[in-house]
C-alpha cells in the first residue's frame, strides 16, 4: 500500500546548533534557551464591550439600590473595567506567567530571602474548605480546628527558637520587627523610661532601621569588624542606659555567625537593655542552635523564608514573634489560650492589660500558618535539623567552588549564605549588575545584589537545602563562564540579558516620568 | 571629570559661584557621576533660609537619595524650577544649566572657607 | 526526606570538596555552649498520608457547611475555580519580589493591572502594589497625612471598623498624635455636627468607612467638605470591596486617600488572613505613599515593560527616613484579586454588586417577617445590623446548626442603645433565598 498521506518524513541530515553550553547558540549552564513566549497587552487593552467571564445568578431586579441610596452616591458600573471572556482571561495570565522565573522554574539563590521549594501538599491542605472557608468571627465552637492549629504552631515556634511565648499576628518580617520593638518599648515604659536609642550593626537590613525609627527611637549604627562580625568592645562603647535595645541578625546578612553574641547580650543586659533578633536567617540554625539560648529576648520569624510559604509577587509573608517570659504580657492581641480541652482567642485588652494592642485586623495570616504547620509536621525534629545542616553545606560548597573566581571580602566562615563582590571583575569594567544579568541568560535567577551595603558590589548567594548538588554545579559553571567572559568579551556580559522576554529595562525613565496605571491613550515617554 | 577653576567646593560635593553679590549653588560633576541618572530633585522655596552645613534639599537617582548641604548661610532668592521636570539636566550640565539655587549670603566671607578647585580635585582623588 | 535531595554520597562528596570532616564541622563558628544538645521537641515526622490525616482532622473540627452570615471586615464570596488554577501556576506562585524585572514581567504586569483596578474602583490617581491588610493600610494613611500636613490630630468616625481603629491607635502611639473619635447617630451615619466640632486647623485627616462597619453608606461628600474646609485630608476605608461595584468611587466624592482590603475578590476568608490591603491616593502625594509601586517603561529595544519604581521612598534606601518600614506586600492575594476582577469585568462586577444588595434586601425582609428590625435607619449595601433581642445567645443557638450568625455589635459598642440585641449580618451571592429564610427562622428560635 503506497503512502496515502503524501507526506514523506525525513530526518534533517545535519543537526543544527548544539554548540557548547554557555554560548549564545547553545543552552546556558542552567539549561536556558529560547522558547515561544507571547506578547500580551494589558487587560484593559483586550476584550470587547459586552464580554464577561463569570457565571453568576442574574440579579432579579427586585431590589434597586437607588431606592434607598442617594443616586449621587451610586454608579451604574465602574468605567474603564475590562470586558473579557473567560478564555481571554485564561490566555492572558497563562502567557504572562511564562515571562516569569519562579523557584519551580529554576535555581533562585536570592540571599536573605531563603527561596526554598514551596511544598505542593501545603497548597492542597491550605485549600481544604475546613481551613479556607472559616470566618474569623466564627464562634469558638465552630472553629476549634483553626484555634488548635494556631496553638500548636505557636508552641512549636516557641520551642524551635528557644523562647517562652509566641504571637502569630504580624503579617511579615518587617511587621514582626515593628511588633518586637513595640513590645520592647512597652516593657521599658512599664519600668518608667522607654529610653531613646536602638543600636544596629552596619550590616542591618533597611527594615530594621525603619522599624526602630517608627517606634520613635534614634538609630545608632555600629561598625562591624574586619571579620564581618560585631565586636563586644564596639557594643560596650555605645551601650548606655539610654539604649533600649540592640537589633542583631544572627547569622548576619553576610552569612556570618555573630560568635560573640553571648558577650554582646550580656553587655546590653547589664545596662538594662534588650536584645532583638531579626530571624530572617533562621534557616541556618534550625535544630542546630536557638536564638533564645544565645541571649536574645525577642525574635521575629519569617514563615515565608524559613517555612517555605509561597510569596509570589512579593508576599504575603507572616512574621510571628517569640519572646522571653518577661516580655510575654506585652505581646499584641489576640492570644490563643487552651482552657481544659477547648481553645479560645483572647481579644480584649482587659484580659491582657499590658498588651501593646492590635497590629493588624483579625488574627494573622492563617492560611500561611496551615502551610508552616504542615511543613513542621512533615519534617519532625530530624527533618528540621537536616534543613539547617544541608542549607549550610550547600552554601559552603558554592563558596569553595567560586573562591578565587570572584572576590570574597571576608575570610570568615559562612553559614547558609555567602557574599562575594565584583572586585576581580572591575578591571574589565564588568560589574555585579552585569554578572547578575548574564546569569539570567544561563537560566538562573540572580543572587541578591548590592546588599549588604558594607560590601560594595555585593553578590549574596543563598542556595537553601532544597537544591541538589547538580544544580549547584551548573550554577558554579555559569558563574565561572561569566567570569571568563568578563575577561575575554566584557561587552557580551554588559549586553546581558539577551534571552528573556525583555532586555534591560529603563528604570530611570520609570522614575522620572512615572506611569503607574493604565489610562486610555497610555503612553510611555 | 570637570573642576572649573572659578568655583568653590564643599566636602559634600556642592559647588558655589559668586554672581554679583549673590552665590549660585549646585552639585559637582563628581557628585552627579556617583549618583547616576538623577530622577528627582527637591529644592526649597524662594524666601527660605539656608544654613551652612545643613540640608536644603534632596537629589535622587533610582537607587539612592542624597541630601544637599548648603555651602553657606543666607536666604534663597532664586530656584531652578525647570529641574523638577528635567532632572537629567543635573547629569548633563551640572555647573551651568544644572544650577539649583541662588542665595543671598548673610556672610559672604563663608565662601572663602570652602575648597578651591585644586583642593577639591585632590579631595576627590583621595576618595577613589 | 523528599525536599532534601542530598544522598549520603552527595553529602560525602560535598564535604570532601569543602574540606570538612562532617556536617557538624561546618558549624564551628557557633561556640559549643550555644549549640542545641538535644533534638527539638516537636511532634515526630509524618508521611504525606498521615499528614493529610492529621491536618484533615484539624480542618474537620471547623464547621463550614454553610456560608457565614458574618462579614464585619471579612466576606464570604464565590471565588471561581479559574482563579486558583491560574494563581497556582508555579511561575507566578513561586517567584518573589520582582527585583530582576527581565524575568518577572508576569508579576510586574499583573501588579500594574492590580494598581489600575484599585484606581478604577476607588477613583484615585495612583495605587501601590498592596499592603498587609486594610487596617495597616489605614494606619499608614493616618501617618502619611500627619507627615504631609505637619499636623498632629486625626479624626476617625466611630463607625470605621473597630479592628482598623485599634490598629491606627497602635501605630500612632509612638508619634504621640491625637485621635478624636467622632460618634455616629441613630441612622448609623457619622454625626456631621460632631465632626465639625472635632475637625480644625490641627487635624491632619478625617477617616470614614465606605460603606462603614455598620454596613451603612456614609454622606461622604459632606464629610470630605468638612475636612477640606479645615485643610485636612479625607481618607475613605472600604472593607467590602464588592460595594465599590455599586457605590460611587470615593475619590469622586472627595476622598484624597482610599484604603481598605480587596479580600472580597479572589481570596477565601481563611480565618482572617492573608488578604490584599490597598492604598490609593491623588497623584500629587505619590512621593509620600508607602509600599512598593510598579511603573511602565521600555527595555533597551523599545518594547514596553514594567519595573518597581519610586524605590527611594522605601526602607531599603531611605532607611530611617522611609515612608514606612514595609518590605513584603500581599502579592499573591493581589494577584488573585486581579484575576477575579478580570473575570468579572464591567458587567460582572455590576451584577455581583446588585446581587449582593438584592440578597441583603431578601435577608432584611425575612428578618422583618421573623420580627427583627434593623438597628440603624441609614441606607446599607449588603450588611445590616438587626435587633435580635440577645445577639450572643442567637450566635450560640445558630452555631448548633453549624451557622455563623453574624457579629454581635456589643463586643465593640457596649454603650449602643439596643447593644445587647444588635447583630451585624451580611448576605452575599453565596446566601440562597432558602438559606436566608432558614436563617431568619432559626434566629427566632
Amino acid at each position: 500500500m503506497a503512502n496515502p498521506t503524501g507526506w514523506k518524513p525525513a530526518m534533517e541530515k545535519e543537526a543544527k546548533g548544539g554548540a557548547a553550553a554557555g554560548t549564545p547558540e547553545g543552552a546556558g549552564a542552567g539549561g536556558a534557551t529560547r522558547g515561544l513566549a507571547h506578547e500580551e497587552p494589558l487587560l484593559f487593552e483586550r476584550g470587547s464591550t459586552g464580554r464577561w467571564g463569570v457565571s453568576l445568578p442574574r440579579p432579579t431586579g427586585a431590589a434597586d439600590p437607588a431606592k434607598e441610596i442617594p443616586s449621587a452616591l451610586l454608579r451604574a458600573a465602574v468605567d474603564g473595567m475590562p470586558e473579557l471572556s473567560e478564555l481571554e482571561v485564561i490566555r492572558h495570565f497563562t502567557r504572562m506567567s511564562t515571562w516569569n522565573h519562579g523557584i519551580d522554574t529554576g535555581f533562585y539563590p536570592l540571599g536573605s530571602c531563603t527561596m526554598k521549594y514551596n511544598p505542593k501538599s501545603s497548597e492542597a491542605l491550605a485549600r481544604l474548605p475546613g481551613f479556607a472557608n472559616v470566618h474569623p468571627l466564627a464562634p469558638p465552637e465552630l472553629c476549634q480546628g483553626a484555634l488548635e492549629l494556631m496553638y500548636q504552631l505557636e508552641r512549636a515556634l516557641t520551642e524551635i527558637a528557644g523562647f517562652d511565648a509566641t504571637t502569630l499576628t504580624p503579617a511579615a518580617g518587617a511587621h514582626g520587627e515593628l511588633c518586637g520593638l513595640m513590645v520592647i518599648r512597652a516593657y521599658h515604659a512599664s519600668k518608667g523610661n522607654p529610653r531613646k536609642k536602638v543600636l544596629l550593626p552596619d550590616t542591618a537590613h533597611g527594615t530594621n532601621t525603619a522599624s526602630a525609627a517608627l517606634n520613635g527611637y534614634e538609630v545608632v549604627q555600629l561598625a562591624s569588624g574586619p571579620d564581618g562580625r560585631l565586636h563586644p568592645e564596639t557594643v560596650k562603647a555605645a551601650m548606655s542606659e539610654d539604649v533600649a535595645a540592640i537589633m542583631v541578625t544572627n547569622p548576619n546578612t553576610l552569612g556570618i555567625f555573630e560568635s560573640q553574641i553571648a558577650e554582646i547580650a550580656e553587655i546590653v543586659h547589664a545596662k538594662g537593655g534588650l536584645v532583638y533578633g531579626d530571624g530572617a536567617n533562621m534557616n541556618a540554625l534550625l535544630g542546630v542552635a536557638r536564638p533564645g539560648d544565645m541571649g536574645f529576648d525577642v525574635i521575629q520569624y519569617n514563615l515565608h523564608k524559613t517555612f517555605a510559604t509561597p510569596h509570589g509577587g512579593g508576599g504575603p509573608g507572616s512574621g510571628p514573634v517569640s519572646v522571653k517570659a518577661k516580655l510575654a504580657p506585652f505581646l499584641p492581641l489576640p492570644v490563643v489560650v487552651k482552657e481544659g480541652e477547648t481553645y479560645r482567642l483572647v481579644t480584649e485588652q482587659k484580659e491582657r492589660p499590658r498588651s501593646v494592642g492590635k497590629l493588624r485586623e483579625f488574627w494573622g495570616n492563617f492560611a500561611m500558618f496551615v502551610r508552616a504547620w504542615a511543613l513542621i509536621r512533615e519534617y519532625g525534629p530530624e527533618g528540621l535539623a537536616q534543613t539547617g545542616k544541608l542549607a549550610v553545606l550547600n552554601a559552603n560548597y558554592v563558596r569553595k567552588a567560586l573562591q578565587g573566581v570572584y572576590n570574597l571580602p571576608y575570610e570568615t566562615d559562612s553559614l547558609h549564605e555567602v557574599v562575594f563582590d565584583d572586585g576581580l571583575q572591575k578591571t574589565s569594567g564588568v560589574t555585579t549588575m552585569d554578572v547578575a544579568k548574564r546569569l539570567i541568560d544561563h537560566g538562573f535567577h540572580p543572587p541578591t545584589i548590592y546588599f549588604p551595603l558594607v560590601v560594595h558590589g555585593a553578590i549574596m548567594i543563598e542556595p537553601t537545602e532544597t537544591e541538589s548538588r547538580e544544580t549547584l554545579d551548573r550554577f558554579v559553571e555559569a558563574m565561572k563562564a561569566i567570569a571568563e567572559e568578563a575577561k575575554g568579551d566584557p561587552e557580551a556580559v554588559k549586553a546581558a540579558p539577551v534571552r528573556p522576554f525583555r532586555a534591560r529595562l529603563d528604570e530611570t525613565r520609570a522614575a522620572r516620568k512615572p506611569v503607574l496605571r493604565w489610562k486610555p491613550g497610555m503612553k510611555v515617554e | 571629570m570637570d573642576f572649573p577653576e572659578d568655583l568653590r567646593y564643599t566636602r559634600e560635593h556642592e559647588w558655589a559661584k559668586k554672581k554679583g553679590d549673590r552665590i549660585v549653588v549646585g552639585i559637582t560633576d563628581f557628585a552627579q557621576d556617583q549618583l547616576g541618572d538623577v530622577v528627582y530633585v527637591e529644592l526649597p522655596d524662594v524666601g527660605d533660609p539656608v544654613k551652612k552645613g545643613e540640608s536644603f534639599g534632596v537629589v535622587e537617582s533610582t537607587k539612592a537619595v542624597s541630601e544637599l548641604f548648603a555651602p553657606l548661610s543666607g536666604k534663597v532668592v532664586e530656584v531652578n524650577d525647570p529641574l523638577t521636570d528635567a532632572p537629567e539636566t543635573i547629569n548633563e550640565d551640572p555647573y551651568e544649566e544644572g544650577w539649583m539655587i541662588v542665595v543671598e549670603p548673610s556672610d559672604p566671607k563663608e565662601l572663602e572657607a570652602l575648597m578651591d578647585a585644586k583642593a577639591y580635585r585632590a579631595f576627590v582623588e583621595e576618595q577613589e | 526526606m523528599r525536599y532534601h535531595p542530598h544522598t549520603p554520597d552527595d553529602v560525602r562528596a560535598m564535604l570532601d570538596a569543602v574540606g570538612a570532616a562532617s556536617l557538624d564541622d561546618l558549624f564551628r563558628s557557633i561556640p559549643k555552649p550555644l549549640r542545641l544538645a538535644r533534638a527539638l521537641d516537636v511532634p515526630p515526622a509524618l508521611d504525606e498520608i498521615a499528614l493529610f490525616g492529621e491536618l484533615g482532622r484539624l480542618a474537620a473540627r471547623n464547621d463550614v457547611a454553610h456560608p457565614p452570615f458574618a462579614g464585619a471586615g471579612c466576606y464570604p464570596h464565590h471565588v471561581p475555580p479559574v482563579v486558583d488554577q491560574l494563581l497556582l501556576r508555579g511561575e507566578f506562585f513561586t517567584a518573589y519580589t520582582p527585583y530582576q524585572p527581565e524575568i518577572s514581567q508576569g508579576t510586574l504586569q499583573a501588579l500594574f493591572e492590580w494598581q489600575t483596578f484599585v484606581c478604577l474602583l476607588t477613583g484615585q490617581d495612583v495605587s501601590n502594589a498592596s499592603m498587609y491588610d486594610g487596617a495597616t493600610a489605614t494606619a499608614e494613611a493616618a501617618l502619611m497625612a500627619t507627615r504631609l500636613t505637619g499636623r498632629k490630630k486625626i479624626a476617625i468616625s466611630a463607625a470605621v471598623h473597630p479592628e482598623y481603629r485599634k490598629v491606627v491607635a497602635t501605630y500612632l502611639r509612638s508619634t504621640h498624635d491625637e485621635i478624636a473619635v467622632v460618634p455616629f447617630g441613630k441612622d448609623g451615619r457619622t454625626d456631621l455636627d460632631a465632626l465639625q466640632k472635632a475637625v480644625n486647623g490641627e487635624t491632619a485627616c478625617v477617616i470614614a468607612g465606605w460603606p462603614n462597619f455598620l454596613g451603612v453608606v456614609e454622606p461622604l461628600p459632606e464629610i470630605s467638605a468638612v475636612a477640606k474646609k479645615a485643610g485636612a485630608l479625607t481618607v475613605s476605608v472600604t472593607a467590602e470591596a464588592v460595594a465599590l461595584g455599586a457605590l460611587q468611587a470615593p475619590g469622586a466624592l472627595g476622598a484624597d486617600v482610599s484604603t481598605g482590603t480587596f479580600q472580597s475578590f479572589g481570596n477565601p476568608m481563611s480565618f482572617g488572613g492573608p488578604a490584599p490591603g490597598f492604598f490609593a491616593l491623588r497623584e500629587a502625594n505619590v512621593r509620600q505613599m508607602p509600599g512598593r509601586v510598579c511603573g511602565a517603561t521600555v527595555d533597551k529595544h523599545g518594547r514596553r515593560g514594567f519595573v518597581l519604581t519610586l524605590s527611594t521612598r522605601e526602607q531599603h534606601i531611605r532607611r530611617e527616613k522611609a515612608t514606612s518600614n514595609i518590605c513584603t506586600n500581599s502579592g499573591l492575594c493581589a494577584l488573585a484579586a486581579t484575576m477575579h476582577l478580570a473575570l468579572l469585568g464591567k458587567k460582572g462586577l455590576s451584577d455581583l454588586a446588585r446581587l449582593n444588595h438584592e440578597r441583603a434586601r431578601l435577608l432584611r425582609d425575612a428578618m422583618k417577617r421573623a420580627g427583627f428590625e434593623p438597628v440603624f435607619s441609614g441606607p446599607t449595601f449588603n450588611e445590616t445590623a438587626f435587633d435580635v433581642g440577645d445577639a450572643e445567645a442567637a450566635v450560640h443557638r445558630l452555631a448548633k446548626k453549624g451557622i455563623v450568625a453574624g457579629a454581635p455589635l456589643a463586643r465593640w459598642y457596649p454603650d449602643l442603645p439596643k447593644a445587647k440585641g444588635a447583630l451585624l449580618c451580611v448576605a452575599t451571592e453565596l446566601h440562597s433565598p432558602e438559606l436566608i429564610e432558614l436563617f431568619a427562622q432559626s434566629v427566632r428560635g
